[in-house]
């Protein structure tokens, strides 16, 4: 039989603590590198797949619905359609927060709302708890707010959120 | 593109052992795989030399703070001087186990089959909540510092917008199952609660409150899979795997749908297809899906293809899904209510079908004669399906 | 159960290190090329399942499937992981084909090893957390170091041999488009360096790569129809683990390679190893790993004598890494064992052998290696 144990039954038996070391540079590779530069210019951009139509945000150098190389690289607007959004009030390390993280995931455009598969970014949303939670904001259009241009660092961290326009 | 098909050969499950499923236990990896592994052969009546093969399922090395897991396992396992692989597809690993199993026999490589799975949650510090964050995009979505709730957070409000769902309904299910539990010897979290105590549950992220997610576990499960004419030698009941399905959708999960789980409904129908069922509402007996968060039951009921995109929580509401409903869903207790490590719980789903069609699943038994169940698991970033049809 | 057929190959790097790309966009141009290879199919339409082979704490990320499908043409199709050696998943592509679930499989494994910055602390992870992890040994390599002083002792190995192990297949790379680190050096020039930790210099150790290999298997039925005669078949598969706990696997003989092969031979109905193959491409990680797994592999009883005699030589009895091994090609991480396999399949459509016997091992902590048979149809 396993033994169940309490959290401060914990003590009672020898923990060893250990701390990987575990260390990454990660290649952004062609389709991320390119998206990441875009934001220092205050622009967001897709590769398009000139068979099927589809608009990769974030970018991809393949498609994988057709498996051949995506053809061009397009701009898409800086504005979209609020599809879902949250509020955390945990961090992620599971602390409490005062004032809740609002994040969500926005349809850029231009595309469409019946389409299933779209381009699409997952970031902060500046907006209130109760928008959130009376469910007001879905379905909102949304405009990113940049960062001012000598800030920005070819991160996704160039836009701050995304805001009711 | 084959999806089946007429399968070589016939497998029954014949042994399946669980460990006690909580939050904290003092055993160390090795030794809970060992425990699962064990009583497993116990049910099946062979021993460790029986065994051909060894497969071992478990979700991120992170967890049991141990890189190359699958190698670390095997000795509690019982992969010792055999051959033993891993399988992984994240969260929908503990029936990918089964199902890997499946093929380890089906295909003639092995006539005995040890499938362990395990995972230990609770060495992580500062919370096992923070080895999560490394699942995301490490370029694009990492640095925001998300928490894995919020992932699904999103999913549950993007289903519940789309087909204008409550909370209310979706918080049944977590009733349902805390209350299944009760029945289950091994579950973390049996209990009798209310819809109130879930809505006023603390808030993690909105709409997702503390009493709509499985809690945090350590445990093991283990089954044995045999080929027919073994298990005719073994056992008067062998259960058998009759279809199996698997699906993963693709990395950007920002660009799809989260409304409705497609990569579900794709392994469903694998999994029918090999099974041979054309309609699933009127012919599986019992389920037992994925449930990590309480609407995710209603989600995967849905893509299943056992109720209609946003009609699962009327049915739920109807009792359909009850342990004495036409489809009774999770009556383990589920992840809910059993607990969830991660590639055990998935296990454990499939442990519960087998019991079920067995006849030997005691207090949780539903009181309807069963003889098709499914369990399915999901994971990744929404994007993985694993789907098993047994029958007995 | 039926023998299954390689219809294509890709790869991609094999270089130190790949800035261009990203390890999906170079997993996209191996499979671009191993669809090529396979008759120009679309894997969208006719590739039945997908396996990428990939451990989190290489890719440096949790749950790293998730990023496998869409580069391979899995997306929303049957995709899975198998967190082992590329030849596991080649292995468990064979259960996909003969369990009748499917008639095309598609296997990938890559190594992005230069994107990681602390290798040898990952390496130490993989270890036992209570009883090696917390000794805090000071390399990992000292696994290695026990290993072999173990098998020298037994089968009479000395220093040389294993410098000439190197010099072979340092040398022999030099004729693979793949093999980076192939050079010509002596033995002389190993002997001259300082220990690792003893009995192995640094270069008796084989260095990182970063590449792609993405290979296409199917039904022989298939295979006729989309390449007339031109692929190989797999024979015989297996693979094993001795126990994964150092205190309990045994040191200086590689029985997971014995287990492993016996399983192979048996089902490829091969009796007398050394007879029937033309040439061995086996795990050299470690220079004393090449001589060690042939003497698993029954390949060799005196693995010093027939080193001496030059029998390992490519145009020795029996050629052992005649395109260089990992020793001249790097590691590429779980792509190892494809990167053996590879070669095997490049000899054999040279024209220079019919049939080869693979052998891969998992690398320090592991005691798990797998073998594979493949020949001309």
């Amino acid at each position: 039989m396993v033994t169940p144990l309490k959290e401060n039954e914990l003590k009672e038996h020898v923990i060893i603590s250990y701390k990987p070391n575990a260390k990454y540079a990660y290649t952004a590779g062609q389709a991320q590198s390119k998206y990441l530069m875009g934001f220092k210019e205050g622009k967001i951009y897709g590769r398009k797949c000139n068979k099927c139509g589809k608009i990769y945000v974030p970018p991809r150098m393949y498609c994988d619905e057709c498996f051949r190389p995506t053809d061009e690289w397009i701009e898409v607007k800086d504005e979209g359609i609020v599809m879902t959004a949250v509020a955390s009030f945990i961090s992620w390390t599971r602390e409490r927060l005062k004032e809740p993280e609002i994040v969500g995931v926005i349809r850029l455009l231009p595309s469409n709302d019946r389409d299933f598969v779209y381009p699409g970014i997952f970031h902060r949303i500046c907006t209130t708890y109760e928008e959130v939670k009376n469910m007001n904001i879905i379905g909102k259009k949304v405009k990113a707010i940049w960062r001012s241009k000598e800030e920005r660092k070819g991160s996704i961290e160039d836009i701050q959120c995304f805001k009711v326009i | 593109m084959k999806v089946n098909l007429y399968l070589n050969k016939r497998v029954a499950i014949i042994g399946a052992g669980l460990t006690l499923f909580r939050r904290r236990l003092l055993e160390t990896p090795q030794e809970i795989a060992w425990e699962a592994a064990s009583k497993a052969l116990e049910e099946a009546g062979l021993e460790l030399k029986d065994i051909d093969c060894v497969v071992i399922g478990s979700a991120p090395d992170a967890f049991d703070g141990v890189h190359l897991k699958g190698e670390y396992l095997s000795h509690g396992s019982g992969g010792i001087r055999k051959p033993v692989s891993r399988v992984y597809v994240g969260g929908a690993t503990g029936v990918m186990t089964a199902i890997a199993g499946w093929y380890h026999v089906a295909s003639g490589l092995c006539q005995k089959v040890l499938a362990v799975a395990e995972e230990k949650m609770s060495p992580a510090r500062p919370h096992p909540q923070s080895v999560f964050k490394y699942i995301w995009d490490p370029i694009l979505e990492k640095p925001l510092n998300p928490n894995l709730i919020w992932i699904f957070a999103m999913e549950m409000h993007r289903y519940m917008s789309k087909y204008g769902i409550k909370k209310e309904e979706i918080a049944l299910v977590s009733v349902k199952n805390k209350r299944n539990a009760l029945n289950n010897p091994y579950a973390q979290l049996g209990a009798n609660i209310t819809v109130d105590d879930v809505l006023n549950s603390e808030v993690l992220v909105w709409p997702v409150q503390l009493l709509d997610v499985s809690p945090v576990s350590d445990g093991g499960a283990a089954i044995v899979l045999a080929s027919e004419d073994v298990a005719r030698r073994y056992t008067d009941t062998p259960v058998w795997v009759e279809g199996v399905g698997w699906t993963l959708d693709n990395t950007e999960w920002p660009a799809r749908d989260l409304s409705y789980a497609r990569y579900v409904e794709f392994a469903a129908r694998m999994a029918y297809k090999i099974a041979g069922i054309e309609r699933p509402n009127k012919e599986i007996d019992v389920v037992e899906p994925y449930d990590p968060f309480d609407y995710k039951e209603l989600h995967h009921l849905e893509a299943l293809q056992l109720a209609k995109r946003g009609e699962a929580p009327t049915l739920l509401k109807e009792g359909v899904f009850d342990i004495d409903g036409d489809i009774p869903s999770s009556p383990s207790g589920g992840l809910l209510g059993v607990g969830n490590p991660i590639a055990a719980a998935g296990l454990m789903k499939v442990i519960s079908i087998y019991w079920q069609l067995k006849g030997t699943a005691g207090k949780m038994q539903v009181k309807r004669p069963v003889h098709t169940g499914l369990a399915q698991a999901w994971g990744d970033l929404m994007q993985a399906g694993t789907v098993i049809v047994l029958r007995n | 159960m039926n023998q299954i057929a390689i219809i294509g190959v890709g790869w991609y790097g094999f270089k130190p290190s790949t800035p261009e790309v990203s390890f999906r966009e170079m997993v996209f141009e191996a499979s671009t090329r191993a669809y090529q290879d396979a008759g120009n199919i679309n894997p969208r339409n006719y590739v039945d399942s997908f396996i990428s082979c990939q451990e989190d704490f290489w890719e440096g990320i949790s749950i790293s499937d998730e990023f496998a499908p869409d580069q391979l043409g899995g997306a929303l199709r049957p995709t899975m992981t198998v967190a082992g050696d590329s030849l596991q998943g080649l292995a468990h592509a064979f259960m996909h084909i003969n369990s009748g679930i499917a008639d095309i499989v598609a296997i990938e494994a890559h190594s992005k090893a230069s994107d990681i910055l602390t290798y040898s602390e990952i390496v130490k992870l993989s270890m036992d957390p209570i009883y090696v992890r917390s000794i805090n040994p000071q390399n990992f390599h000292f696994i290695a170091g026990l290993d072999a002083v173990k098998f020298m002792e037994r089968k009479k190995i000395s220093r040389e041999d294993l410098a000439m192990v190197v010099e072979k297949n340092k040398s022999s790379g030099l004729s693979s488009p793949r093999a980076s680190y192939a050079s010509k050096i002596s033995a002389q020039d190993v002997l001259s360096k300082e220990f690792i930790v003893y009995p192995l210099s640094e270069l008796d150790i084989a260095p990182l790569v970063d590449g792609a290999i993405v290979i296409v298997v199917s039904t022989e039925e298939i295979a006729r129809k989309l390449k007339k005669d031109d692929y190989v078949v797999v024979k015989g598969i297996s693979y094993a683990t001795d126990s994964s706990n150092l205190e309990t696997s045994e040191l200086g003989k590689a029985n997971y390679m014995r287990i492993a092969s016996d399983l192979a031979y048996k089902m490829a109905n091969v009796t007398s190893p050394r007879k029937y193959f033309d040439a061995v491409f086996v795990d050299d990680r470690y220079s004393y790993k090449e001589l060690q797994h042939l003497e698993g592999l029954r390949i060799s009883d005196d693995p010093s004598k027939d080193l001496n005699e030059g029998n390992f030589s490519p145009q020795g009895e029996i050629p052992v890494n005649p395109l260089g091994g990992h020793l001249a090609k790097g590691v590429p991480l779980e792509a190892s064992g494809f990167s053996l396999l590879l070669d095997a399949i490049d000899y054999i459509k040279q024209g220079k052998i019919e049939k080869a016997l693979v052998g891969s091992w998992r690398g320090i902590p592991t005691f798990s290696g797998s073998v594979v048979v493949v020949e001309k149809p």
